[in-house]
């Protein structure tokens, strides 16, 4: 028998036939539960976008319906801070970063990355009486060891923090992992991003609680604090999201 | 009965006697790096397990026709692939989890223990033997794996399963986190522990001097 096995052509065969077989069984479960990643994903994002909004009790299991009746996406051109129409269907800043039709080249800041797109997704949360209450806007920079993408919810004055939700991060647990933790999330709530004009915002050492620019600082996690500190500093700033801050677009 | 007792022995062998981490020292990496909370350990045995369990199953279904000079190739497209949709699943079904766990459950192909089974049991025993053979080292692995996460969970957080054990200072209570236990490489010390209690209770898996 093991003499008949080694032949060429049933080597080939078998090889053949398990490539066969394990790819379709692949293909099939790749295909067949693309649909509900699909939507997994989908309702990721919105719960994070919906905490950010400060409704996530509010919402409760209807994430969706919660996300569609007071949320709404626009899309602003960050140099101008006016808001444009949806680019391209299903646009989104970080795939289009590297985008030549999009891209921005981001110079002398330490924020941790390169390039970014010219035009940001953002959310604006509407009461029921239609009013906007907040805007949740995306910000990401480098920390200790990957960049961390989060969303900085701010009330319609265009200056009061209100959440700072980190999604995304590879931040080690227990330390820089942190930035996740509802006791320091609690911390950014009330904090004011600009001071006559400037951002003021700072993330450092010691108890902060009564200075409205500061929040205390991470311990055991320097590295991934200044990372949020310099998220801030340049998304707030004049190549992030200040002018539109600044002409408080949404208001008109 | 005799084939009872072997039933047995395959099945719950590996889970002290012949344990995949503690004796053949197999499968550490994993061991390492998704023990920090007990949820992600049991979630990659879970996972573990039925790769381990099935791959055994269809190698040992087609171990006859496997032609010996490619048979890890095929064992490995057969891990792979069973990998691929044990990842694929979570993702559906499973999505936070599945997003902590990230790579690892993409690394199970690489897991020793697997390849292992397959290519010292599966190889020469009958599909249901070889079945028992992959639930049962897959259950020794997922004992070790519960074991450390457990400890370095309430230790390091204070919490089992994501429920307030030990309070935090952090959050207004009185426990001290253990910082070390949080980092992936305490699982050395802590394996290195748990091998020592078995081989004490077990003299026999010392390995003879000299």
């Amino acid at each position: 028998m093991s003499a008949k096995r080694e032949t060429l052509g049933k080597t080939v065969g078998v090889v053949i036939a398990v490539c066969l077989v394990c790819s379709i069984i692949v293909s099939s479960a790749a295909v067949g539960l693309r649909e509900l990643q699909e939507t997994n994903a989908a309702i990721d994002k919105q719960s994070n976008i919906v905490e950010a909004a400060g409704l996530i009790d509010f919402a409760a299991d209807d994430i969706s319906g919660t996300f569609n009746k007071y949320i709404e996406e626009r899309f602003i051109n960050l140099e101008t801070g006016e808001y444009v129409d949806e680019p391209k269907d299903g646009y989104d800043m970080y795939k289009e970063a590297k985008n030549p039709t999009f891209s921005v080249e981001v110079a002398n800041s330490n924020v941790g990355f390169k390039q970014r797109a010219s035009i940001a997704n953002i959310y604006l949360v509407r009461n029921d009486a239609g009013e906007v209450t907040r805007l949740v806007l995306p910000v990401h920079g480098s920390g200790l060891w990957d960049l961390m993408y989060g969303l900085l919810a701010i009330d319609a004055d265009g200056n009061t923090v209100r959440e700072l939700i980190y999604y995304q991060h590879k931040e080690t647990p227990g330390l820089g992992g942190e930035i996740q933790n509802p006791s320091w999330k609690a911390k950014w709530n009330g904090k004011k991003l600009f001071d006559d004009g400037k951002v003021a915002i700072e993330v450092n050492k010691g108890d902060n609680s009564n200075d409205q620019y500061a929040v205390d600082a991470l311990s055991g996690a320097t590295l991934t604090s200044n990372g949020v500190q310099n998220t801030l500093t340049y998304w707030a700033g004049e190549n992030g999201f200040g002018p539109y801050l600044k002409n408080q677009t949404w208001k008109s | 009965m005799a084939e009872i007792k072997e039933m047995k022995q395959v099945l719950f062998g590996p889970v002290l006697n012949n344990n995949p981490i503690a004796l053949q020292v197999l499968g550490v990496c994993s061991a390492l790096a998704i023990t920090t909370k007990l949820e992600t350990a049991l979630v990659m045995s879970l996972a573990l397990t039925t790769v381990c369990a099935f791959s055994n199953l269809f190698i040992s279904l087609i171990r006859n026709h496997i032609p010996s000079s490619v048979r890890i190739i095929i064992q490995m497209t057969i891990i792979a692939s069973l990998v691929i949709v044990v990842d694929q699943v979570l993702k559906a079904y499973s999505y936070e989890i599945s997003k902590q766990l990230s790579v690892f459950v993409g690394l199970i192909i690489t897991n020793c223990i697997v390849m292992g089974r397959a290519e010292a049991y599966a190889m020469k025993s009958p599909p249901f033997m070889s079945f028992l053979d992959g639930l049962g080292n897959g259950i020794g692995y997922s004992v070790v794996l519960i074991i450390i996460g457990t400890v370095k969970e309430l230790f390091g957080f204070g919490t089992l399963l994501g429920f307030e054990i030990l309070p935090l200072i952090q959050n207004g209570g009185w426990y001290q986190g253990n910082g070390l236990l949080i980092l992936p490489f305490s699982s050395f010390f802590l394996i290195g522990g748990l091998i020592w209690v078995i081989r004490t209770i077990r003299p026999a898996q010392v390995e003879p001097k000299g």
